[in-house]
Parts: C-alpha cells; structure tokens; sequence
C-alpha cells in the first residue's frame, strides 16, 4: 500500500505538470488571431483603465508612446484570482459558494508547498535553518491544510446544490456532478485523516518530504493511519491527474483569455514585427464551401479577399 | 409566456415555435408608457412564412426554408458539421481560432452572464435567449458530433435539420454587444459563439440574412454601398448635402472628393447620406470653419463605412476592409477618419488591424476623437445656449465597450451643451447597453422582425433613456435629445421612438454628435437642429 501510494503520488504530480504544460503549449502556439478585445482593459495607461478608455481615444495614437502598466493589470489579476471578484460583482449567490472552494484550493496548494519546502529544507539546510523554520511549518501547514479541506469541501457541497437548482440543472453533464463529487470524497478523505490521526500534519509532512528526497519507508503510525494517509495521498494524487484533463482547467485558459484575447490590444503598426506573422496568416489555403467564396483548399485568405465581385458568386 | 424546459428541446416540437413573448408579461416601461395594455401590438409572422421558413419563436430573420427532401434535411446536417471542422482549424479560421476554442472548452455554464443580456433580461428571462443557451448546444453537437465524445461529460443534445436551422436563426437573436462576456469571470465569450455559428451559416452553407449579404456586404462590393448608391449618385447626394447644409446654417460649404495628398480619407456609413443628411453636412462645416485638409473618396465601397462582414463572415469582412485602405492608398492620405458609425469604427480600426499590411496599413482614427480635438485647438467657437435642452448619451458598444472610445465624446457635449444639460444613462461607458440595433438588426425589418427589435431587443435601451429623462417634463413641449453617434444605433432608436410615438408623447428627439457641434457654433445661424420629426 505505502509504495502504491508513492508511485501514484509521482505519477500524479507528474501527470499533472505535464497536462498543464501541455494545456500551456497549447494556448501559447494557437495562430495569431484578429483583435476581440473587451474594455476595459487593465495594462491601459494615462488613468484610461479606470473607466474603459483605451489609447484609441488619443489623435494620431500610432505616433504616441503608449502607455501600459504591469501594476494595472497585477491591480485586477491578484484580486481576480484571490477572491473571485467578477463572479462576486455579477454572481453574488454562486460567489458564496465557489470562493470558499477555490480558496480551499489555493490553501491546501500552500500546505503541500510549504510542505514540499520542509522537505527539501529538511534535507538540505543547516540545522540552524531547520528547525525554526520547521516551526513555523509546523503551524502553518495545519492551519492552510485543514481550513483548506474544510473550505473546499464546503464549496464543493454548495456548489452540488447549487448545480441541482432548476436553473442550472439542465446546463450540468454528469462529469459535472462527478468532478464535485470526487473533490468532496478526495478532501473527506484528506480532512477525515487530519481529524483521526494526523492533526498536526506530521505524518503527511514526512510522506511528502520522503517524496522530495526519496526516501521510501513505509508510511507512518501503522494500521488506520496507515490505511488514511495512503487513501488520501492516492485520491489527491489522481484529483491532481483528473483536474487538467477537464474544463477545471480553466485556471490555465483564463491566463490566455485575458491576455491573448480580452487585453490583447496590441497594434499592428505599419513596418511592424507583426506585419509578417500577418501575410503569413492570409497565405493560408482555405476550404470554405459558400458561393461566394469557393474556397477549394488552394485559393488563399489573400485571393480570397481581393477578389473583384465578378469572381465572387452570388 | 412560452418557453423551451432543456437545451434538447431545440430538436423537439418540429414546426413549433420554441417560445412566445406574451407583451403583457412585459416588464412595464418607465412613465409615461408605463401600461402595457397601452402599448403598440406586437404584429404576428404570417401563416404563410411560417409554412415556408424555420420556426424557432415569435419571429424570423434569416428566411432558412423548410427542407422538401431527405437529401436537402441531410445537407443541411452535413454542412453545418462540415463548417464546425473548419472553425476548429487554423487554416480556415485563424482569425478567431484562439477566442472561440477558448469559450467552446472553458465555459462553466454558471449563468453569470444571463443577467448582463438586455434581451434575455427584457423577454422576461425566457430561456431560448439566456446566452449560454444557444452556446450550449453548439458545445454539444461539436463534442457529440465532431469530437465523438462521451454525452456524459459534455452533454446530451440530439441534431437533425431542425436544430441546424433553429440554431442559425438563434444566432439572429443576440446583437453580439459582448455584455455577457464581460461578465464572465473565465473569459468565454458566448457572443462570439453567435458570431461563429453565423460564420459557418454564411461561408459553409451560404445561409444569411439577406439585409446583410445579397443586399449589404455583396451590394457594397459590387455597386459601391449596400444604399445603392453608385459613385455618381453620392456625389449629387452629397452636393445636394452641401447647398442644403449651407441654407440652414448660412455658411457655404464644399465637399472636397478624391483631394489627392488630403491628410485624411473621411468614410461616412453611407446611410448618413440618405438618412441623415445633416450629419455630413455638419462634418462638412466643421471640418471647413477648422481648416482641415479632408476628402471623400468615390472609389466603389469607400464611400461607405459599413462593413457588415464583422456580424457574419470573415471573408466578406476582409474584402470590405480592403477596398476601404485601397482607397486611402490611391489618395495617398495620411490617416483614415471613420464618421459616426460604431460598426465601421471597429471594422476598420480594430479587427482590420490585423489584415492591413504593408501599403495598406494606413492608420485609422475615430472622427469622434478628431471633433474632440478639433475643439480642444479653439478654432471653433460656441453658443452653448443654443444647445439648452436636456441630452443624453448612448454609447454605441463597438465603439465603447470594444475599443474604449468613451471619453472624447464626453468631452464633446461638455463643450457644446450648457451645464446641468447633460444626463448620463444608468449604466454607461463600457458597461452600457446595446441600442437593440447591433449585429445588424438595425437593418432587418423583415416578417415582423422589427416588432421584435422594438419590443426585446430595443426595450432595455428606451428604458434607459426615459430614466435618464425621468425628472423631465415629459411632454413635447420640452424636447429631449438623445445623442446617438452611430448610424445603425441611430436608426434603432428613431425606430423604437417611432414605435412608441415617443417625440409626440414625451418629446424625445434624436441625432448624432455633430449635429451638436454645428448647432452650437456662434459662426453659423441658429437652428441647425430643426426639431421637426422625419
């Protein structure tokens, strides 16, 4: 059972990683596409984000510097991402559901953090290192873990009964009310750990220090605790495999959504580095079938778009 | 009120409206058109388009005809299918690859986005029009049908003829005004979702409403402007502009065309011209009492804004814009203004950014953004008294919400119209809502469409401005102006104020931006604005 879990604890994190990087790659090499951006937008300098206004308000704005600011955007994301505050401007209801979840998210991302860190200080840093930073573990990584589980699970909860209400009901597939599901029994399992025999994180502290150095033993306390640590270790491991494969990744799109889509007001200035990416783009074959386009797999976006109107069908 | 139980109901009652508005479950406009009994009848499709065409609730807009065989039911699946691949390629659809992937895998389905939809909001939250509704089942198919996956992860949805047809005219029912996606706290955007669908419609099955392709788009191209105006017939419109604009303002102006070497290439949306006369009349006079060097082009297209590719089909879209810059190129000018008209201002500014290359990327500016300037230089001066009537502001979305454009307007009126004038709608700038005319609806007026503009789409714009005029008098006696500088919003909310006889019943006016400048310029006669409904 001990080594299943430290296989599946690898194979986990492992999976997780690379189906985020993947997800990554995925949105970063998508081609370049026409500008849809939504006001406001963050980075707008000149005190223009505040009410929407962008660098199109300024004559002659291809002559000017423009002005972006990185604290503007960092002004929207950190809350955005802390608190949820669109969802809890425009969904207050579901807000109180979905932010204790997502925030039980993040602490019980700190806890394994801050507990991957105990490891590797663990092994590596000077007793003198050690041990008052062990110290200081010792009392966060309960504290983010336990009111991590307990707040997810909640979450988790609300967000079934909310899933169940007439209104959203029909918008939920079964993998919806599985994904709740397994967070609720992955993080019942996990706070239920905590709760019978490992109150002070101790026991998955040295599993997951054992992991970053590893150092194989048998995980502690034997018998129950044995059995709880080793069921949760697993279901988390799995949960972190699962959550990238499904729309729960969002939290890698909405890196891209905002940036690439929503904020991405770049120009294309005339002689600029995007001039080619752009001619690149309209050398594209394409197949549409409509009349008026007759596209047959040879004739470009470029062809396509300088046809005179007799060429152009009906 | 009438209204689909599940998304699957979309491929059930064939033939049968999927849901009706009962008016009188309205919610009740602000006084003085506050009972709904009151208010004008909201006209039924014909039992003879309803036989003929597609049925999907109290109206029709894309005319999508009934199918009389198996093999026409089967091409109508078959090219919609084929279509959805093609969105999903970077060949044939780079242009909105990336946004609309993200908004078909990243969508939660929390309905956040519902409440910011005025059409939604105003049909009394009838389920066909919440925003994600439509989205989903194109999710659907394209998971259950193209992608082959499970229906347990991504939901169950049948497709036949039906849903096909049905989905394409609900795509006609959103005006792509983007709230919804600015409410969304992932980013999915499920206006732009309408928008694809459309694109598959128009450049897989050849399926648009003809006010926008045969007779907008392709009429553009082929004549010169989706009016029907070739370039010699907008040549004596606008020298008829000028000796009119002149006998009411008492200063003589000249429309310069095709100035070789001009600063800059100005492009009306086309239906000023024929509609709205006195809008570039008062271009005209400003931009001659502030020494501009300006010209029209009479290049076919270029002297008419209007790109109505942006609401259904890139291709169209690309070849609107390109004839645009060709113009501007030909004249050698140095930028390109866009007059009062949102559609065109993101058209050409924003989404052609990233088609213009070389020669043809010559750079775009909002005429708005230029009056603001223009006036900031003090070489006009003001009256502010002839403007001494209450105004209001609509804020054209494509011009506002999608490219931030939102204080030179502002600081237009301020110029222009006495203090304490001014009132702003609740909400405005970027979070206000559309007219009820966008993505094309303006024009449509097809079947009983333009009921259907004036008692869903458009409700929620009127609401806003007789709030906005609440502490009023509101009678004729005290004209109202509702300042609208954007040609197709412009027409919407001259419609809805013909629909409710809001001029004769609360003296509510309206117009664009200039037509303020030039009313308050002392170096013209009072009056520009005539007050007289046409």
């Amino acid at each position: 059972m001990t080594m299943i879990a430290y296989v599946i604890a690898y194979l986990g994190i492992a999976f997780f990683f690379i189906a985020v990087v993947a997800r990554f790659l995925m949105w970063s090499r998508m081609p370049m596409h026409l500008r849809w951006e939504l006001y406001p937008v963050a980075h707008e300098g000149g005190g223009r984000a505040a009410y929407g206004g962008s660098y199109l308000e300024e004559g002659d704005w291809w002559k000017k510097k423009r002005e972006v600011s990185l604290l503007g955007e960092l002004k929207v994301m950190v809350p955005e991402i802390l608190f949820l505050v669109a969802l809890k401007e425009h969904n207050r209801k579901l807000w109180t559901r979905s932010f204790p979840f997502h925030f039980g998210l993040y602490l019980v991302a700190i806890a394994t953090i801050l507990m991957v860190v105990g490891g590797i200080a663990g092994a590596l840093a000077p007793a003198w290192v050690t041990a008052p930073l062990l110290k200081v573990l010792g009392i966060l990584v309960p504290f983010c873990g336990a009111a991590g589980l307990v707040l997810g699970i909640l979450g988790a909860v609300g967000l079934y009964q909310r899933r169940m209400g007439r209104e959203m009901r029909d918008y939920t597939a079964p993998a919806d009310f599985f994904n709740l599901i397994f967070f609720v029994i992955a993080f019942g399992v996990a706070l239920l750990t905590f709760l019978l025999v490992d109150r002070d994180f101790s026991l998955v502290s040295t599993f997951v220090a054992n992991l970053v150095t590893f150092h194989f033993v048998p995980l502690g306390g034997g018998g129950t605790a044995t059995l709880l640590l080793s069921a949760s270790v697993i279901l988390l491991a799995l949960l972190s495999a699962y959550i990238p494969t499904t729309h729960m990744s969002h939290f890698v799109g909405k890196y891209f959504a905002f940036h690439s889509i929503r904020w991405k007001d770049d120009p294309n200035l005339p002689g600029g580095a995007e001039e080619k990416t752009i001619e690149k783009m309209l050398n594209q074959p394409i197949s549409w079938s409509a009349e008026h386009i007759k596209g047959d797999g040879k004739k470009t976006w470029l062809e396509a778009a300088t046809e005179e109107p007799e060429d152009q069908g009906k | 009120m009438k209204e689909p139980n599940s998304v699957k109901d979309i491929a059930k009652n064939p033939g049968q409206p999927l849901a009706r508005i009962d008016p009188l479950e309205q919610v009740p406009l602000p006084p003085p058109f506050d009972k709904l009994e009151e208010e004008p009848e909201y006209s039924q499709i014909s039992d003879d388009a309803r036989e003929k065409y597609v049925v999907l609730d109290d109206t029709i807009a894309v005319n999508i005809p009934k199918p009389e065989s198996k093999e026409e039911e089967d091409r109508l699946v078959q090219g919609f299918l084929s279509g959805l691949q093609k969105l999903m390629t970077s060949e044939d659809n780079w242009t909105f690859l990336q946004p609309f992937e993200m908004s078909m895998e990243h969508c939660a389905k929390c309905h956040t986005c519902s409440d910011a939809c005025p059409i939604y909001e105003e049909s009394g939250k009838n389920e066909l029009y919440r925003p994600v509704y439509r989205s989903e089942i194109l999710r659907r198919i394209y998971f259950k049908y193209v992608k082959k996956l499970s229906p347990k992860v991504h939901g169950e949805i049948d497709l036949n003829w039906e849903v096909v047809a049905r989905l394409i005219e609900l795509s006609y029912r959103c005006n792509l005004c983007r709230r919804c996606a600015q409410t969304c706290p992932i980013g999915v955007d499920n206006a732009l979702l309408s928008r694809e669908i459309r694109k598959i419609a128009s450049m897989e099955m050849g399926i648009a409403p003809k006010e926008l392709h045969t007779d907008g788009s392709v009429l553009q191209l082929q004549v010169g402007s989706s009016t029907g105006m070739t370039p010699l017939v907008v040549k004596d419109n606008i020298e008829f502009i000028d000796e009119d604009t002149a006998e009411r303002t008492g200063y003589p102006i000249e429309t310069p065309w095709d100035v070789e070497g001009a600063d800059l290439l100005l492009i009306h949306n086309a239906g000023e011209i024929m509609a709205w006369p006195e809008n570039p009349g008062a271009f005209a006079t400003v931009f001659d009492a502030a020494g501009i060097s300006w010209t029209l082009s009479s290049e076919v297209a270029a002297y008419d804004a209007i790109n109505y590719g942006v609401w259904y089909d890139d291709i169209q879209f690309a070849r609107v814009a390109v004839k645009h810059a060709q113009a501007a190129k030909k004249l050698g000018v140095k930028k390109i203004v866009l007059g009062e008209c949102g559609h065109a201002h993101k058209a050409l500014t924003v989404i052609a950014d990233k088609v213009l290359t070389g020669d043809l990327n010559i750079p775009r500016e909002s005429a708005i953004v230029l009056l603001r300037d223009i006036i900031r230089s003090g070489k006009l001066e003001f009256d502010k008294s002839r403007n001494d009537f209450p105004v209001t502001l609509h804020d054209p979305c494509n011009m506002v919400r999608l490219m931030g454009i939102v204080a030179p307007q502002r600081e237009v009126i301020e110029a222009v119209v006495p203090e304490g004038r001014f009132r702003e709608m609740a909400p405005h700038g970027v979070e206000n809502y559309c007219c009820g005319g966008g993505s094309g609806f303006a024009i449509m007026s097809g079947h009983n469409f333009a009921d259907f503009r004036h008692r869903l789409t458009g409700r929620r714009k009127f609401r806003q401005i007789l709030d906005a005029f609440q502490d009023e008098q509101m009678d004729i006696e005290q004209p109202k102006y509702v300042c609208a500088p954007c040609s197709n919003c412009k027409g919407q909310i001259r419609d809805i104020i013909q629909y409710y006889d809001a001029w004769e019943k609360a003296g509510i006016y309206y117009g664009g931006l200039v037509e303020l400048v030039v009313n308050a310029m002392t170096n013209v006669q009072p009056g520009f604005i005539d007050w007289e409904w046409h």
